[in-house]
């Protein structure tokens, strides 16, 4: 360069918005290795959420409870359509649907632990019902997936409640997946699969199509086990309206919303984050349809999907849902991406936070993996202790709000609790824009 | 024998008496009058009984069955036998689609025609179909052995595991991953056993033998056209 040169300002480096670094280095692993990414966990792109929400609080048209004194009740009943035995919970966050395979023993226990410990319940997952976490789970839910793997009419019955699983945030209209690596002897043989192959799940139920064989799908299961224990539904978040209401059509006690950002072991990233609706856009459709059917706290909605925080809690049920589930929360309450593990993470070419190749098995926190020696580093009484915590604590933080809202149950928040901080989110949570007495799409409006 | 009437009987009253029926019962005769194709009849079964239905059958006849041997004079409608655990299921018409679908064990026989999806999932149950199968059967069938004495639908065996197929008569199509095998004696002796629990008069060698070519098992990027 010479003296001329030098005196001329340089131009900044501008990165693409469009092929960003991420973006590029994704399409030089696929042109490397010709398959897509497969990872676990929800969406990680930025939509609209819980965040965009605000609770209003008491003022001189309404007055709070007094946070030390004053009651604010946590209970929720599950199933009180038509089972003779309906599940009741001390709180309203259940743990979702994860599979012995993904998760280590030790994990499946641990969420037993801390969900019974908490007074609520756990789920079984795509593999069937382990003796464990029966063992050391209060409430369980059986979930009733495409696969059937270790499905049998004895876990039925010793089930609390039953989830036909029609779908999934993180996937709608996807099946799962358990790669090879963490096919042990063990999984193989609930699956009944050889060691090894990469085993797949199948999108759709292999007996019944569409929601008139559905009902008699859930007729079959009632006859069952006797019409005891509540039957649930799960969707993942696509057409929320349609689908709650031909699930209340169907026969369901209870219905399960899961949106994108709900977690999964394993799928496509692509799939990941680009198919579903956000969490967010899901809960009132869906609760449109049970008030238009006149099941609105008669059907039970389970929401989830990206629930964090107590705010979080507060915020679904304001919108109308009875309880949320926690997936991906209750596995970083276990332990899951701590930073404690940091330098095992930056051997796997992740770091603490980022971690989601939970299909190879190698969580180095124990719980994603069938690995014994990887799978031993998890507690799981020390962890379901952690699990029990972290339920409490949210529990305790929507309660703090309910009653600054002037509720004695967190099921008496309502929408006219909250406000919006983005259109986006005013839109799809039909709550006024912070400062306005307006939503998009409002009736009456023209907008 | 014990007598059940659905038409005076609730379905129900049906499936809670018959499911109260334990190992040591002196009941082990039973049946079933006037089914009218009623779903879900003599569903989770779990005693060595044996309950015969005069008539025709809605879905999920004998679903997750146990034990019982379960009868059916009629046709059988969708998914008969649906992860029937141990026991024998049998229908002397023809049985609506996903028959036998993801079973675990014991013994199908359909002495008529099955429809698409015959032991779809099957993960260990038996099925002898005396007839024909229609399309898509034993769909990522995992293990178990399915007999078809007549002919068998397009794409038989698709996403096949590790269950077997045999087939007497034509196979219109083979699904991704399912190729005709080597029918060894252990093969042979295997269909002879299955053919004479099924009461059905047919010569093992005349069948041949089909499975999975285990391609699939595990992701490979060159095999993606088969996906």
């Amino acid at each position: 360069m010479n003296e001329h040169d030098k005196r001329i300002p340089q131009t900044v480096p501008i990165q693409s918005a469009t092929f960003s670094n991420p973006i590029n280095a994704e399409i030089r692993r696929a042109a490397a290795t010709g398959i897509y990414d497969i990872r676990g966990g929800g969406a990680k792109r930025k939509v609209p959420h819980f965040d965009d929400l605000l609770f209003l609080g008491a003022s001189i048209s309404r007055y709070p409870l007094e946070g030390y004194r004053e009651k604010c009740d946590t209970r929720v009943t599950l199933g009180t359509r038509f089972a003779k035995k309906p599940i009741e919970l001390d709180i309203p966050v259940t743990i979702a649907g994860m599979s012995f395979g993904a998760l280590s023993a030790q994990a499946k226990e641990a969420l037993g632990r801390g969900a019974s410990a908490a007074g609520t319940s756990t789920t079984t997952g795509d593999g069937g019902m382990t003796p464990e976490e029966r063992g050391h789970s209060s409430k369980l839910v059986y979930q009733y997936l495409p696969s059937r793997y270790g499905m049998n009419p004895d876990d039925l019955r010793r089930a609390d409640a039953i989830e036909i699983v029609v779908g999934q945030g993180a996937k709608p209209g996807g099946g799962g997946m358990l790669l090879g690596q963490k096919i042990s002897d063990r999984v193989a043989e609930m699956r009944t699969l050889p060691k090894g192959i990469d085993q797949r799940s199948a999108c759709r139920h292999p007996d019944w199509t569409g929601p008139d064989d559905l009902e008699i799908k859930i007729l079959e299961l009632r006859e069952i086990t006797g019409w005891q224990v509540p039957i649930y539904v799960k969707v993942g978040g696509t057409r929320p309206y349609y689908d709650t209401a031909l699930a209340v059509k169907a026969g369901a006690d209870v219905v399960v919303l899961d949106g994108m950002q709900g977690g999964t072991a394993a799928t496509q990233d692509v799939f990941i984050e680009h198919v579903g609706l956000p969490t967010l856009a899901c809960i009132r459709p869906a609760v449109r349809a049970l008030q238009d059917l006149g099941m609105h706290r008669e059907v039970q909605l389970i929401v989830s999907g990206g629930i964090r925080t107590g705010a979080d809690v507060a915020k679904a049920m304001a919108l109308g849902a009875d309880a949320v589930a926690i997936g991906t929360a209750a596995l970083i309450a276990l332990g899951d991406n701590d930073p404690k593990w940091e330098a095992e993470y930056q051997k796997l070419g992740t770091t603490t936070g980022a971690y989601d190749d939970w299909h190879e098995g190698r969580d180095p926190a124990g719980i994603t993996t069938q690995d014994p020696d990887l799978a031993a580093r998890l507690d799981p009484v020390e962890a379901g202790r952690r699990l029990r915590n972290y339920l409490k604590v949210m529990t305790l933080e929507a309660q703090t709000i309910a009653r600054a809202c002037g509720h004695n149950h967190l099921h008496n928040l309502e929408p006219e609790d909250l406000c919006a901080l983005t259109m986006e989110a005013a839109a799809m949570a039909q709550v006024p824009l912070a400062g306005t007495d307006w939503y998009p799409g409002k009736p009456g409006t023209g907008y | 024998m014990q007598t059940i009437d659905l038409a005076t009987q609730t379905l129900r009253e049906m499936n809670a008496t018959l499911q109260a029926q334990k190992d040591q019962t002196n009941a082990t005769q039973w049946e079933i009058e006037n089914p009218r194709g009623a779903h879900a009849i003599a569903v989770g079964l779990d005693a060595p009984i044996e309950v015969t239905v005069r008539g025709s059958t809605g879905y999920y006849c004998a679903g997750m069955n146990k034990q019982a041997t379960v009868h059916v004079t009629g046709s059988a409608g969708p998914g008969v036998a649906e992860n029937m655990m141990s026991g024998t299921v049998i229908i002397d018409g023809d049985a609506s689609q996903y028959a036998g679908a993801t079973g675990r064990g014991g013994l199908l026989v359909i002495k008529g025609n099955a429809a698409s999806r015959c032991g779809i999932s099957m993960k260990g149950i038996d099925i002898v179909v005396q007839g024909n199968i229609g399309h898509m059967s034993a769909f990522m069938g995992q293990a178990g052995n399915l007999v078809v004495c007549g002919d068998a639908g397009d794409a038989l065996g698709d996403s096949l595991y590790e269950a077997r197929l045999f087939v007497r008569g034509s196979v219109k199509s083979l699904g991704a991953d399912c190729i005709e095998k080597e029918m060894r004696p252990e093969h042979l002796e295997i269909l002879r056993d299955l053919l004479a629990r099924a009461g059905i008069d047919a010569k093992p060698e005349e069948f041949r033998r089909y499975g999975s070519a285990r391609k699939l098992y595990n992701f490979d990027v060159d095999n993606a056209a088969a996906y």
